[in-house]
Formats: C-alpha cells, sequence, structure tokens
C-alpha cells in the first residue's frame, strides 16, 4: 500500500500544492490530473524518491520510503518524461541492460519475446537513436514487461504512441491490476482501464 | 559488473571522445621538446611535470560527459532509482572512465617520454606513478562531475572544483620520478600515491553517489 500523508511541494518561493493526501491499495489505479504546471511530474518524483516532499511523508507499506531506499526501489519501477534509453546502444542492449539495472536480468529470447508484444519485433538491433519518438517511447515502455515490480510509477506514458499502442499499453496496464499491482500515473488522455477502483487525484 | 560492459560499449560506439583525450595528452607533452629546444639537461629534469599536467588536463576534459549524457537521456534518473548500491555503480562507471581515458595515456607515456631523453628506469617509474595516479583523478573527478551536473558552463567549473584536489597526485607523481633520477628512493612517494588511491577509492564513490542525489533533486 501507497501512502501520501500531508505532502507539500515548493519550486522556488513559489507553493505548488500543499495536503496532497492519497492512500493506494494493492489493485488499483491513481490518475493524476491537473493542468500544465501544477506539480504532476513533481508529485511523481516524489513519490519514486528522487526529491523529497517540502512538507509531510510517503509510506510504502506503513513505512516512510525515505530510509527504506534500495528496498522501496526493488519493489517500483518508474518511467518518467524521458526515456531512460542510450541513443547509441540498439533496442535490445537498451532493455536487457535497463532491466539488468532494475535488478531482473533477462535472456535475449526474454528480451526479444517482450520487444515483440510491444510491436518492435523485427527491429531488435536497430540503434535507439535511428527510431521515431513513438518507438523510443515503446523501448522506455518494454521495460513494464520484463520487470515484476508491484507498484509503477508512469509520467505521461501514453505520449507519442499510436492508437494501437494506447490500446496495448492499457492492456498491459490492465493485466498490472489484475496481478494486484498498483500503477500511479498521469496523463491528460482520457484512459479507458477496467481497475477495482481507480483514484483521481486533481492538483489545482 | 553491467554498467562497466555499458559504458565500454558506449566509448566503443563513441570512439571520438576516447581519442581526443589521448591526442590532447599526445600533442601536450609533445609541445614542449619543440618550443623549449633540444637542450637535454632542460628537459630531462621538466618532463616529470609536464607528463603529469599534461595527464590531469587530459583526464579532465573527458569529465564532463562521465554523467551529463546519462542525466540528459534519463538513465542517471534510472541508475539513482535502482535497488543496486548507488556507489557501486558510481564506482563502476568510474572504474569505465579510467579504463578509456586513464589506461591509454599510461601506455603512451612511456613512448612520450622518450622525446625528454628520460633514462629507461625514470619512464618505468613514470609508469608506474601514472597507473597509480590515473584512477585517482577517475574517482576525484566523479565528484566534480557530480556536483556541476545540470549547472550552465559546468565544464569551467568542473576544472576550478577538481583541479586543486588534483594537486597531491601531481607533487606526489611528478616527486616520484624527480627523486629517481636524483638517485634517492621513490618508494615513499609511490607509498602515498598508494594511499590516495585507497582512500579514494573508498570516500569518493560515496561522494559522488550523494552529489548526484543532490543534483538531481
Amino acid at each position: 500500500m501507497l501512502q501520501g500523508i500531508n505532502l507539500a511541494c515548493v519550486r522556488g518561493d513559489r507553493e505548488l500544492f500543499k495536503d496532497v493526501n492519497f492512500s493506494l491499495e494493492t489493485g488499483s489505479l491513481m490518475q493524476v490530473r491537473g493542468p500544465n504546471g501544477s506539480g504532476k511530474t513533481s508529485l511523481l518524483r516524489m513519490l519514486c524518491g528522487l526529491s523529497s516532499p517540502a512538507a509531510g511523508e510517503i509510506r510504502w507499506h506503513g513505512e516512510a520510503i525515505r530510509p527504506l531506499n534500495e528496498d522501496y526501489f526493488a519493489a517500483m519501477t518508474y518511467i518518467g518524461h524521458l526515456s531512460g534509453t542510450k541513443d547509441d546502444l540498439t533496442v535490445i542492449e537498451n532493455l536487457r541492460i535497463s532491466s539488468a539495472l532494475s535488478g531482473f536480468e533477462i535472456s535475449s529470447d526474454q528480451a526479444s519475446e517482450a520487444l515483440e508484444y510491444i510491436g518492435l519485433g523485427g527491429r531488435e538491433h536497430l540503434l535507439v537513436k535511428v527510431l521515431s519518438q513513438g518507438q523510443r517511447r515503446r523501448v522506455a515502455l518494454a521495460r513494464l514487461l520484463t520487470c515484476k515490480t508491484p507498484l509503477w510509477i508512469l509520467d505521461e506514458p501514453l505520449v507519442a504512441l499510436d492508437v494501437t499502442a494506447v490500446k496495448l499499453i492499457q492492456g498491459v496496464l490492465e493485466q498490472h491490476l489484475q496481478q494486484n499491482g498498483m500503477i500511479v500515473m498521469t496523463t491528460h488522455q482520457e484512459i479507458d482501464i477496467a481497475a477495482a477502483s481507480i483514484v483521481q487525484l486533481h492538483l489545482a | 559488473m553491467g554498467i562497466i560492459k555499458r559504458d565500454l560499449l558506449l566509448a566503443i560506439r563513441r570512439q571520438s571522445d576516447v581519442l581526443t583525450t589521448l591526442f590532447f595528452f599526445i600533442i601536450v607533452v609533445s609541445l614542449f621538446p619543440l618550443s623549449v629546444g633540444p637542450e637535454m639537461n632542460m628537459l630531462r629534469a621538466m618532463a616529470p611535470g609536464v607528463v603529469w599536467v599534461a595527464a590531469l588536463l587530459a583526464s579532465m576534459l573527458s569529465l564532463n560527459r562521465m554523467f551529463s549524457n546519462d542525466y540528459s537521456d534519463g538513465t542517471l534518473e534510472q541508475m539513482l532509482l535502482s535497488p543496486q548500491s548507488l556507489s557501486l555503480l558510481v564506482l563502476g562507471k568510474a572504474f569505465a572512465h579510467w579504463l578509456v581515458t586513464g589506461i591509454p595515456l599510461v601506455i603512451m607515456a612511456p613512448i612520450l617520454g622518450i622525446q625528454y631523453d628520460l633514462p629507461s628506469e625514470a619512464l618505468l617509474v613514470l609508469t608506474i606513478t601514472l597507473l597509480l595516479g590515473t584512477p585517482v583523478l577517475s574517482l576525484i573527478g566523479a565528484i566534480g562531475a557530480a556536483l556541476t551536473l545540470g549547472l550552465r558552463g559546468g565544464s569551467v567549473l568542473v576544472s576550478l572544483l577538481v583541479l586543486p584536489l588534483y594537486i597531491p597526485v601531481l607533487i606526489f607523481g611528478a616527486g616520484a620520478v624527480e627523486a629517481n633520477m636524483a638517485g634517492i628512493g621513490f618508494e615513499a612517494h609511490l607509498s602515498l600515491l598508494g594511499a590516495f588511491l585507497l582512500v579514494s577509492l573508498v570516500l569518493a564513490p560515496w561522494a559522488t553517489a550523494s552529489s548526484l542525489r543532490v543534483s538531481l533533486e
């Protein structure tokens, strides 16, 4: 269970949000909404432990995430605005290296399988720098198929994707929720995901 | 470790980065005999200092790239969120940086030293001091690179931050070769260089990891 208690975020001398409270149970999805500049990305970076909140506390299974660090990281996958892929590595190298970094060593067969599923079959050995924006996004999202973490924190995962890919990713998210996973995501698109519970968090 | 393999693979794909450092070193060291003239005694006397200063500047040239590429494409973020220890990842990156920029300097130094008419024993001592000293440069440099990450004008700032910290390595590295040529023992200098290496092996990855966490906040 992921909990946020009285979270506040300050950027410079401007307060982006304060007193944000939520609690996310297994099998549920939290969609963070709000206009541009309302602090959605800042909130997600706090949730994954990259930055610390100006006030309040984030708890994972009842324990504060700050001293927990590496145990928490082992249970969490974050995909942010930046793709986290290397231009000078091939698609499959990127997937295998980033999976290994997050603690899941995968064989090249497993990697090919994931890439096939996400629609990059036959492009495994291309350098990422020759791919389109949407294809790069797919490489980043392929990590979701190879990781076995319960908590996914996704910042605009559907941006730059075409209609079929959006459907595909929504399917992956749905399946994750059915297997008692948890998802926190921001998106401006309307999402069509069947989940036990969908929490909407509005940032003003 | 995976991270070393990854950084080496990236270095192979972008050889120009590696070659720039090496050629910078070769050119700087070769400029001195050309400009000072063929005065053997003077060349011999200045050789250790020139080679060491050139090594310092060359290794600094590539410091900026140590984290900035990973920072701009988001892979550094993923390293910070990895369940593996960040200090160990940083150690791996510094080791890869040394393999790519330090080792070529160590190999070239004895060849370049011939231009200065150094005796063969002094060439050997020079190589050993570089072998012990260049990893320290990569380790200390990593702290500077992490602190200046994402700052405008970071490359100038990193030299101001890191060069003063390089001074002890420079003094004892060049000092060992001079001591050897003067016929006094150089073992004390080498022990000190070894001690610097051990201390920076323990402290630098930890300091770099903390700086990275601050820089990415």
